[in-house]
């Protein structure tokens, strides 16, 4: 179970509050929507999840499955199972995809005391997951995401995430610069992966995704905080009227 | 190399501070006296029963070195140093000159095995399985061992101690020895010349390819010794050869001194790929200790055609003052530099290249990638320069830069000199910091920072590592990680 509370979250090197007493649960097996306007802090959640620098949590605590996560290195909170879909995932010139995504399962998986995948063990797994996923295995011997469009870098991150066995799943605006049948796809993977042991938070703008991926929950973040919390009817709602009530500004 | 590999593992476990070759060697040896005059130029030739001729060579070096001063025109700053205050020449006692492997020291072979170099040809066969690599391990001063022999000799080629080319091969001697660094070429290269103890001579026949690659392996033993050693490459007509050399040394308080040359002859159509796998002991993180590596690396491309390629990873050494160069005389002559320089600590290093273009058509490329950390200092330092008559001359020269942290520094210093119309020079520089958010992006996929450091930087310096010797690309992608731990957080 992820229970967040009472984050306040400000930037390290300026007097910028993003994050003013944030209150969120998402027990295991469920998944969860973050929707909110531009700015509000959407990502900035996302990264101090992750244990991104740059952020100073001044009040409040993030537990993971009951134990703290906030003194931990980004590299630990991956082995316990935290797993971020980057909103805009990096690129990493000369490192093939498939280097890449070798060193980060092995390294995962001696972290979580599991023997290290073999090479063509690797391999095949890297071909049922990707193919799952449209994902040839030419492209992932390219430089991680170098040249890759919109749609391919969010397919390879997802990709990771189905390769790295995470429990805890944030994915940060997977749909946004998907095609219809890309949003199918990815939506599809993420569903593979739904289970009893995973908690999902899915930061989206559009309900379209969640007609695909259907939440458990949707909540509204608005000005630092939850502002509502609601079924996935929430997000429709959204959909019409925008965010006005909850800013206090017209949309 | 998977024997490299696995012994790497085993030193590893040795694991002193942060360089893994810096045990020592517990071994009786001899010592020309300490410093540096006429004497110790006599008592190293007569230690090798040199003829006459290698004598007079030697003396003439040592007249026109002590007329000379020492250069200080390279970014690298260092306390004096005292030439008086050092060894000259230092041997393993068990051991006179290459011979057999059964009559090597057992001591120096373990020392070999725990640094990954297996001397024992059945053991490097069990070891490396496909390939194989032809090895001339030099210890302090001397030449120890050199393997496959006798296979090399069958197809041609010679390969074996300097010491053993100037008795057994003197014609060869005489006639390639400066031709390429003469002895008044530069202070350091004076001093080698008058001092050189031992190294490794090749010698390709016309039209053979060589059937294995060659490698020397340096190791520096002896407190307070400096090492000279001197590698003449010879490839005849439409010959060619690999050659790999592999050093490192233990750590110690002060620092040590080592200035080699290394001299390429390519005759017409002959091609010889040189790469180098330094590794001197760089100092603590302190700077304290640490090899000062003063070297004077040359190829001529003698004949039209020929091509001559450097490949350098520069990780170890206090200082590195290291110019890998091509003299391109040959008509549609190549050369080529491809150099991966990792600085860490308190290292400095000013290394780079000279493209001297004499011959009609003759074309180079530099890649030159630069990754400096801690509060070290990288400086690449190159010249490309087109002779009045060579026309329809071309170069391609890329120098990336690499930072780690805010408190080192990466320079680039580009001389360029075309004294014809028609040369056609490229240049291309970058100078980037390693991204903050690429390394989250990494350790967020379950990357320690360190992990995450060595995969960006092995990503950086990808052109230049496939430029090296299948057996080698593993180590040097691992070797680059290890000498960039603790370089973040
Ligand atoms: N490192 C930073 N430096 C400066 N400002 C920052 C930084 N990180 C976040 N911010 C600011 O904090 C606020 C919240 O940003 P965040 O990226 O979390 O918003 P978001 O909800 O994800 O927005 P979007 O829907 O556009 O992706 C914004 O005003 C942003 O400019
Ligand atoms: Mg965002």
């Amino acid at each position: 179970m992820l229970e967040i509370k009472n984050l306040h979250v400000k930037l390290e090197d300026e007097d910028k509050v993003i994050l003013k007493g944030l209150s969120l649960t998402v027990p295991k097996g469920e998944v969860h929507a973050i929707m909110g306007p531009n700015g509000s802090g959407k990502s900035t959640l996302a990264y101090v999840l992750a244990g991104r620098d740059g952020y100073e949590v001044t009040d409040g605590d993030i537990l993971w499955n009951g134990e703290s996560i906030l003194d931990m290195e980004p590299d630990e909170r991956a082995a316990k199972g935290v797993f971020l879909a980057f909103q805009y995932p990096m690129e990493i010139p000369g490192v093939a995809g498939l280097t890449f995504l070798r060193t980060a399962t092995n390294a995962l998986r001696k972290k979580r005391g599991q023997d290290e995948l073999t090479t063509p063990a690797f391999l095949k797994l890297v071909k049922e997951k990707g193919a799952e996923l449209n994902i040839d295995i030419e492209m992932l011997k390219r430089p991680v995401n170098v040249g890759f469009s919109g749609g391919e870098k969010k397919r390879s991150e997802i990709l990771q995430m189905a390769l790295l066995e995470p429990t805890l799943c944030v994915l940060d605006e997977t749909d946004s610069g998907l095609d219809i049948d890309a949003l199918r796809v990815v939506s599809d993977g993420v569903n593979a992966l739904r289970n009893k042991d995973r908690a999902m938070l899915v930061i989206t703008h559009y309900q379209r995704l969640l007609n695909h991926i259907v939440p458990d929950k949707v909540h509204v973040l608005a000005d630092g905080k939850i502002q509502k919390t609601g079924g996935k009817e929430l997000a429709l709602e959204l959909e019409k009227s925008g965010y006005a009530d909850y800013t206090g500004k017209a949309a | 190399m998977a024997a490299v590999k696995e012994t790497i593992d085993q030193v590893k476990e040795i694991d002193v501070d942060q360089y893994k070759y810096g045990f020592e060697t517990k071994i009786e040896s001899v010592k020309a006296p300490k410093g540096l005059d006429e004497s110790t130029v006599r008592y190293i030739s007569a230690q090798k029963n040199e003829p006459q001729w290698m004598l007079d060579w030697r003396l003439d070096a040592f007249q026109r070195w002590k007329a000379m001063t020492e250069p200080t025109w390279a970014k690298v700053h260092y306390p004096k140093i005292d030439f008086q205050d050092q060894y000259y020449y230092s041997a393993p006692k068990s051991t006179t000159g290459p011979k057999s492997l059964d009559d090597v020291d057992p001591q120096l072979l373990e020392t070999y095995k725990k640094l990954g170099i297996p001397l024992r040809e059945q053991e490097m066969l069990a070891g490396v399985q496909s390939s194989r690599v032809a090895v001339d391990a030099v210890f302090d001063s001397v030449s120890v061992v050199t393997t496959f022999k006798d296979e090399l000799k069958k197809a041609g080629v010679i390969f074996c101690s300097f010491s053993e080319a100037v008795r057994e091969h003197p014609e060869l001697v005489k006639k390639y020895l400066g031709s390429v660094v003469p002895q008044s070429d530069n202070y350091y290269a004076a001093l080698n010349a008058a001092v050189f103890s031992d190294g490794s001579f090749v010698y390709i026949p016309e039209g053979v390819r060589c059937p294995m690659e060659l490698s020397t392996y340096f190791r520096i033993n002896e407190k307070n010794t400096g090492q000279f050693e001197r590698t003449l490459i010879i490839a005849d007509r439409g010959a060619y050869v690999s050659y790999l050399e592999g050093c490192t040394a233990p750590m110690r308080d002060e620092h040590q001194l080592h200035a080699a040359v290394v001299e390429l002859v390519a005759l017409d159509d002959a091609e010889i790929k040189y790469s180098t796998v330094q590794n001197w002991y760089p100092g603590d993180k302190n700077g304290k200790g640490g090899i000062y590596n003063f070297v004077t690396k040359r190829g001529d491309c003698r004949g039209h055609h020929s091509k001559i390629s450097w490949t350098q990873v520069e990780t170890g050494s206090a200082i590195t003052w290291k110019y890998p160069s091509c003299i391109l005389r040959g008509d549609y002559s190549r050369g080529e530099f491809y150099s991966i320089a990792v600085s860490n600590g308190y290292q400095q290093v000013d290394s780079g290249t000279k493209m001297i273009h004499l011959g009609k058509n003759s074309s180079s490329r530099i890649i030159s990638k630069g990754i400096a950390a801690g509060h070290s200092q990288n400086t690449y330092r190159g010249l490309v320069s087109a002779h009045r008559k060579a026309t329809g001359v071309r170069n391609f020269t890329n120098c990336d830069s690499l930072l780690i942290g805010d408190k080192c520094g990466a320079h680039t210093v580009p001389y360029i000199e075309a004294k014809n119309s028609s040369a056609h020079f490229e240049h291309e520089a970058t100078t980037s910091k390693i991204s903050d958010d690429t390394l989250f992006y990494c350790r967020q996929r379950g990357l320690t920072s360190e992990e995450a450091v060595a995969l960006v930087v092995n990503g950086f310096v990808r052109d230049v590592l496939q430029q090296l010797p299948m057996e080698f690309m593993a180590e040097t992608q691992k070797l680059i990680g290890i000498s960039l731990e603790g370089s973040v957080g």
